[in-house]
């Protein structure tokens, strides 16, 4: 249908006088990031950066040397600056883990050895005091590797967690067990990740034997994967009780057992409705990982903030924030890329189509 | 194997406080054919669905193959290999190609390999006359299509009876006419077959005896030719001419 002629008009003039202010909104941006932007300082007498150019820059451009000083303390927090190799590795290897689980060649059992031997090894760059590794305590550690440590160990253990908690749940026959994944559940959803987080690393260790010492980025780590496991299951059991009852009864009528069922028929089907979900919540769950700051471990977030924290740079919050929204953007939009594939890949030999051959 | 292949003893199931199954006692023979018929909520298919225990009965004894009905995990893996099952709804599984639907539990429970496996489904593809939508997705099928996968999965167990729920109630009915004869040369096969069912032409071409419930229990039974020409009891002559009247 076209539309009547003042209604073209007027909507020629919405699109116009929007693209100006998007263009203007661009130009301002474009100014101070790059026309106007100082990207290094000279140094001083003493060695230390001379911060006046940015100073004098402030409003007008930005100051992108605060980044090439800063970044390694943003990237790696307090890990040994002779030794920010490791986790640099580490990163990488994470990068890699998650660029080869993009690829659906790689869609085999196999790809589950490998990610238990990047967490491996992943342990083992971190810690050292193996191999000639120098050792290095948990709490160095800071930045990127630890948000995601926290992210993807997070995600790999509750993952399996939810899906037991998501069967349980749906156990007929066996009371004890729903109870207590209904009551898991309804505990870790009622109460914010901040508390978790404050349980996990205040009044744990009051539960624990004498003697027995969990580090803080462990015990996060726990409050972490009991958080995601909370929600993950509900996602599952949706996609649980999306499933007519008749494929459990085929899959039972032909002999396989409740396990092969549920492996084989059940949660390949189950997992695949959802899969938007979970990704939502895999991202909701990365971001989380910063609520770390609160209990004074340095993730990503912590090691930018306080990057900005020193007298000499302080003021320049804006550019290192930018940074770090740019590096959470880059990893949540490859996660939400990864949905998309899995979608469309797991989906489109099972689309009905009109005319049966 | 001597004995009946399924006999059912003062049979007793209750949803809550509604009485399903009021003592149902039966033999099937084995080669039998056997049609229950019933109008809906009589009770036929979760009788039929006690056989390979879909459901449990609570009172009475089920004995299949030779072997008692239990809760026991071994004797019930046992019976549900000898025991085929065609669902009203197919239930095919909608991730897997029909190759690998038929596939699945001739491997993972009978523990053949993959290649006498296929070998053998693609038998039995070509038995139910679709051997050419081996590579395909169930949803990619006609109800009919499907329906005909379904049997043939079953029967890729190769199992010992066969258990038809209604096979061709979801069905339009240009299609029903293709499941119905892949079913009625298995029953000429001499397959033992006990198959819940409003289709009366079936019935009076292959079955042996046809079973009429009513409110949970078995009001008459007997060859097809007495059942529908002569019924005796004023339940079955009413459900009749419902039936009749219909078609």
């Amino acid at each position: 249908m076209r539309s009547s002629l003042p209604v073209r008009i007027f909507s020629a003039a919405v699109t116009l006088a929007l693209a100006l202010i998007l263009l203007d909104g661009l130009w301002h941006f474009f100014s101070w990031a790059i026309v106007h932007a100082v990207w290094s300082v000279p140094r001083g007498a003493d060695g230390a950066p001379d911060t006046d150019l940015c100073r004098a820059a402030i409003g007008r451009g930005a100051c992108w040397a605060v980044i090439g000083e800063k970044f390694r303390f943003i990237l790696f927090g307090f890990y040994p600056h002779a030794l920010q190799w490791r986790p640099a590795i580490v990163v990488a290897l994470f990068v890699l883990l998650f660029a080869l689980s993009l690829n659906p060649r790689f869609w085999r059992p196999a790809l589950v050895a490998v990610w238990l031997a990047v967490l491996a090894l992943v342990a083992v760059l971190m810690w050292g005091g193996v191999f000639g590794l120098d050792f290095v305590a948990a709490d160095q550690w800071g930045g990127l590797p630890i948000t995601l440590i926290l992210a993807t160990f997070g995600l790999a253990l509750s993952f399996p967690l939810a899906i037991l908690v998501a069967l349980g749940r749906r156990a007929s026959g066996l009371p004890m067990i729903r109870w207590l994944a209904v009551a898991y559940v309804e505990l870790i959803r009622g109460v914010p990740l901040i508390s978790l987080l404050f349980m996990a690393s205040v009044m744990l260790p009051l539960f624990l034997p004498e003697g027995i010492d969990i580090n803080k980025l462990l015990r996060a780590q726990l409050a972490f994967i009991l958080f995601a496991g909370a929600y993950l299951a509900e996602v599952v059991r949706a996609g649980l009780q999306a499933l007519p009852r008749g494929q459990q009864e085929a899959a039972a009528a032909l002999g396989l057992s409740y396990w092969q069922a549920t492996r084989l028929v059940i949660l390949p089907q189950a997992l695949r409705h959802v899969i938007p979900m979970l990704v939502n919540t895999f991202i909701g769950f990365f971001k989380d990982t910063s609520l770390v700051l609160i209990i004074g471990i340095f993730d990503l977030m912590t090691t930018g903030r306080t990057a900005t924290l020193e007298p000499r740079w302080q003021g320049f919050g804006n550019e290192v924030y930018l940074l770090l929204a740019a590096i959470y953007f880059a990893f949540c939009f490859t996660m939400a890329r990864i949905s998309r594939l899995l979608e469309r890949r797991l989906n489109e030999p099972h689309l009905p189509i009109e005319e049966p051959a | 194997m001597s004995g009946p292949a399924i006999r059912f003893e003062d049979v007793h199931k209750w949803y809550g406080r509604v009485h399903v199954l009021r003592g149902i006692s039966l033999d099937v023979a084995s080669g039998e054919r056997v049609v229950l018929c019933g109008p809906s909520g009589s009770g036929k298919s979760t009788l039929l669905r006690c056989i390979n225990r879909l459901e449990t009965h609570e009172k009475g004894r089920i004995v299949v193959d030779g072997m008692a009905l239990s809760d026991e995990p071994r004797a019930l893996k046992a019976i549900r290999r000898e025991v085929g099952m065609v669902f009203q709804s197919f239930n095919l599984f909608p991730h897997l190609s029909v190759l690998e639907n038929c596939t699945l539990a001739p491997i993972r429970v009978r523990g053949l390999g993959r290649a006498e496996a296929e070998a053998r489904a693609m038998e039995y593809l070509a038995r139910v006359r679709i051997p050419e939508q081996a590579g395909k997705y169930p949803a990619q099928l006609s109800g009919g299509q499907q329906q005909r996968v379904a049997i043939a999965r079953a029967l890729c167990m190769q199992p010992k009876i066969m258990l038809f729920d209604e096979p061709t109630s979801a069905l339009d009915p240009e299609m029903v006419r293709e499941v119905l004869d892949v079913m009625v040369e298995l029953a000429e096969s001499g397959m033992t077959m006990l198959a819940v069912t409003h289709e009366m032409g079936f019935a009076r071409q292959v079955a042996d005896r046809v079973v009429f419930m009513d409110q949970g229990e078995i009001v008459e039974s007997g060859p097809p030719g007495e059942i529908f020409s002569a019924p005796r009891s004023p339940r079955l002559k009413s459900f009749l001419s419902q039936i009749l009247h219909q078609h």
